[in-house]
């Protein structure tokens, strides 16, 4: 089984800065790490390939400093790093991403073996557009499961993948076949320790970097600020909103009674969908 | 366990073991670092300034790449009461020199860069690992480390301990002491971020340029320390570290003692709109030369904070962390280049040359300041800064009286605070410290 994952080195948005006065987000300085939503993807592909066997191929795109990235999933024991990294992507939105990222996981599929499952993360913390994954898919013509929540069963044989997937009203059990790409969700699982063996192979490891040309792309129009219809108007911190905080007192009621009643005082909409849900109740 | 054997493994990536790892790297020597933060710089808390001429004799054209924040053109000291303080001021148009002495830095992006260079020199830097253990063999020579990973024990002909002012693997493996709670500080920074020419204009400053304040008094509460204030290039690094001992008998908190410091009328306009985006703490060895333990054996070396390498009085702490790593990878490299096996005799060697260095006879120097300064902290704290303002202030304010009856006012002040015997003795006590 050859599964490919995705990852995104992102400024750690617990740390980014506005700049008070032009508001632009203030990169420099602020430390980057690897999508949180993208572990869950490495960790359910490294679990797949220990119990079927196979290659796990970790794909990043961004500047030569996403290498650390890179080595860093090598240390939890992925097998290959490959690194799409050229001028010509800078300033790609989803759309330039997708192309660029489909085009490298074909070349990949042609250097290393067709992979079997692709995965991202559901969304990344500096964008959080969540169509990177859909888009991936799209281009490579792979079926699509999102928003995965746990992997129930897969079967390289059959060609087959059972996982669950939560959506708004619930969970759904959903089999496809393969190849799929899976966008995987935070919290579904823990990710593992490499060895310090582990650790140091990584460590040591060629990193495959590829440029536009090397992974393939043919078509620089769609790549990068080129081809990228999407514009950024205006980037602005949001100000602070005031609540206006308020002191419930219980009379008669039990105290979570009086709290309900002054929730729906206040967010009657939110009583009328709560009785429709309810039903007869 | 790895099969595959080092010729040093260094333990931890502040300055000391990023010196140290850099120096054997260099000479050819197959080193392996490991630190515990996810990247080297990740744990490392420091004001911070850097000193050019120790940088220097590691990596000597470090101007070229290394990020700096401003070189530093003057330098403040402040006695402080609670509304007001009294200045040392020493600015010199001769610190715009083109290899400036002095730099402002960011412990986080420094110690990157820091990393890369060790690693471009060859060594294997392997991060998110921490050293559990020592392992010693029969005789109590160091062979190796156990670490936190799976199958993670690893084998070396010599340990180069660099991990820092609580020195828990020295005390684990027994080579050590563990620091006592009066020989260690407790000190707390924060970043507060400002546009590049607020601070330029609050602190007098063109271009590059940067300044250090210094300050104590009323601010410490009683207790022995320090406040400090350094410009970066769109921030202002401010901090006040205490001795633990202090913090422990006197109930005060670290947090409450920091924002005092920033709410004193001489503090509160320099950060005044700022936004904090960084809060940090860390101890602080400030024992001195009395406090150092062993710093050789079988097998290993001790460099950096872990050997309490902190010279308090001038604040030098990461340039006898780069000094000591730069020495005892020099002295490592002569052992193995003689193919002469890692034993404490041979390994003294590293002991000889920081003894000739700067690092013991400035340490030595201040040998006896550090107790004076925490048995006598109430005067020196308290009771002088208080006296100095008040003696100041009188001596400033214009109100009709008679100047010498405002000088025997003052004297007197002094002199029924602490008496006479008790200012020639605290003058006698401070000079023979400072000798």
């Amino acid at each position: 089984m050859h599964i490919v994952v995705c990852i995104k080195q992102v400024p750690d948005s617990a740390q980014i800065r506005v700049h008070p006065v032009t508001n632009t987000i203030m990169r420099q300085g602020v430390p980057t790490i690897i999508n949180p939503y993208d572990l869950f993807a490495v960790e359910e592909a490294l679990r797949l390939r220990d119990v079927h066997g196979g290659e796990v191929t970790v794909l990043t795109m961004g500047p030569a400093s996403a290498e650390d990235s890179l080595r860093r999933v090598l240390t939890f024991g992925a097998d290959r790093a490959v690194l799409l990294t050229d001028r010509f992507f800078a300033g790609s939105d989803t759309l330039a991403t997708t192309f660029a990222l489909a085009t490298a996981i074909r070349k990949i599929g042609e250097t290393f073996g067709a992979p079997d499952i692709v995965f991202t993360g559901k969304q990344t913390i500096d964008g959080d557009t969540a169509q990177v994954g859909p888009g991936i898919a799209k281009r490579l013509d792979f079926r699509q499961l999102t928003y995965v929540s746990k992997l129930v069963s897969a079967d390289p044989d059959a060609k087959e993948i059972v996982v669950e997937r939560r959506s708004e009203a619930g969970v759904q059990v959903l089999k496809s076949k393969l190849p799929v790409l899976v966008t995987m969700l935070e919290g579904t699982n823990e990710m593992r320790r490499g060895t310090l063996e582990e650790a140091i192979a990584a460590t040591r490891a060629e990193i495959v970097t590829w440029s536009a040309a090397d992974a393939g792309v043919e078509d620089m129009q769609k790549c990068g600020l080129r081809g990228s219809p999407t514009i950024v108007k205006k980037v602005f911190a949001p100000s602070a909103r005031s609540e206006k905080a308020a002191f419930v007192e219980a009379e008669d009621q039990t105290p979570a009674e009086a709290l309900v009643e002054a929730i729906f005082e206040r967010q009657p909409a939110l009583q009328e969908d709560l009785a429709a849900l309810a039903g007869g109740y | 366990m790895i099969d595959e054997r080092f010729d040093a493994i260094v333990v931890g990536a502040g300055m000391a073991g990023n010196a140290a790892a850099y120096t054997l790297a260099e000479r050819g020597l197959k080193v392996l670092q490991l630190e515990r933060g996810e990247y080297s710089g990740a744990k490392n808390v420091q004001g911070a300034i850097l000193y050019s001429d120790m940088l220097e004799k590691i990596i000597p054209n470090f101007r070229e790449d290394a990020p700096l924040e401003r070189h530093l053109v003057e330098q403040r000291f402040w006695m402080m009461d609670d509304r007001s303080h009294t200045g040392m001021q020493y600015r010199s148009d001769d610190f715009n020199e083109e290899k400036p002495n002095r730099y402002t830095i960011i412990r986080t992006q420094f110690d990157k860069w820091f990393s890369q260079k060790v690693r471009d020199a060859g060594a294997l830097v392997i991060c998110e690992t921490t050293v559990t253990s020592l392992v010693q063999n029969g005789e109590g020579k160091v062979i190796g480390v156990r670490t936190d990973r799976k199958d993670g024990e690893v084998h070396a002909d010599v340990v180069v301990l660099a991990e820092g002012v609580s020195g828990l693997l020295g005390t684990r493996a027994g080579l050590r002491e563990r620091p006592e709670a009066d020989k260690v500080a407790l000190a707390s920074r924060k970043c507060h971020f400002l546009p590049s020419e607020t601070i330029e204009a609050r602190f007098n400053l063109k271009g590059d340029e940067g300044v250090v304040i210094e300050a104590a008094g009323t601010i410490s509460q009683g207790m022995t320390g320090m406040g400090f204030i350094y410009t970066n290039k769109e921030c202002i690094s401010l901090g006040i570290g205490c001795l633990v001992s202090d913090f422990q008998e006197t109930g005060q908190t670290p947090y409450d003692l920091i924002e005092r410091f920033k709410m004193h009328p001489s503090v509160a306009p320099l950060i005044a709109g700022s936004e904090v985006k960084e809060y940090s703490a860390h101890l602080i060895p400030e024992g001195g030369y009395n406090a150092i333990p062993q710093l050789y054996g079988d097998g290993w070396v001790m460099v950096g904070d872990a050997a309490q390498l902190n010279n308090a009085i001038h604040r030098e702490g990461s340039n006898l962390a780069m000094t000591s790593g730069r020495l005892a990878a020099e002295a490592i490299f002569q052992v193995k280049s003689r193919r002469d096996p890692m034993t404490a005799e041979n390994l003294s060697l590293y002991k000889k040359m920081i003894d000739d260095s700067f690092v013991m006879k400035d340490l030595k120097k201040y040998k006896d300041m550090p107790a004076l300064l925490h048995t006598q902290s109430k005067n020196f704290f308290l009771t002088y800064p208080q006296l100095v303002s008040k003696a100041m202030q009188d001596f400033l304010r214009v109100d009709g009286t008679p100047k010498i009856q405002k000088e025997k006012a003052s004297l007197k002040s002094f002199v029924s605070a602490r008496s006479w015997w008790g200012l020639a003795g605290d003058a006698v006590r401070l000079a023979r410290a400072w000798r």
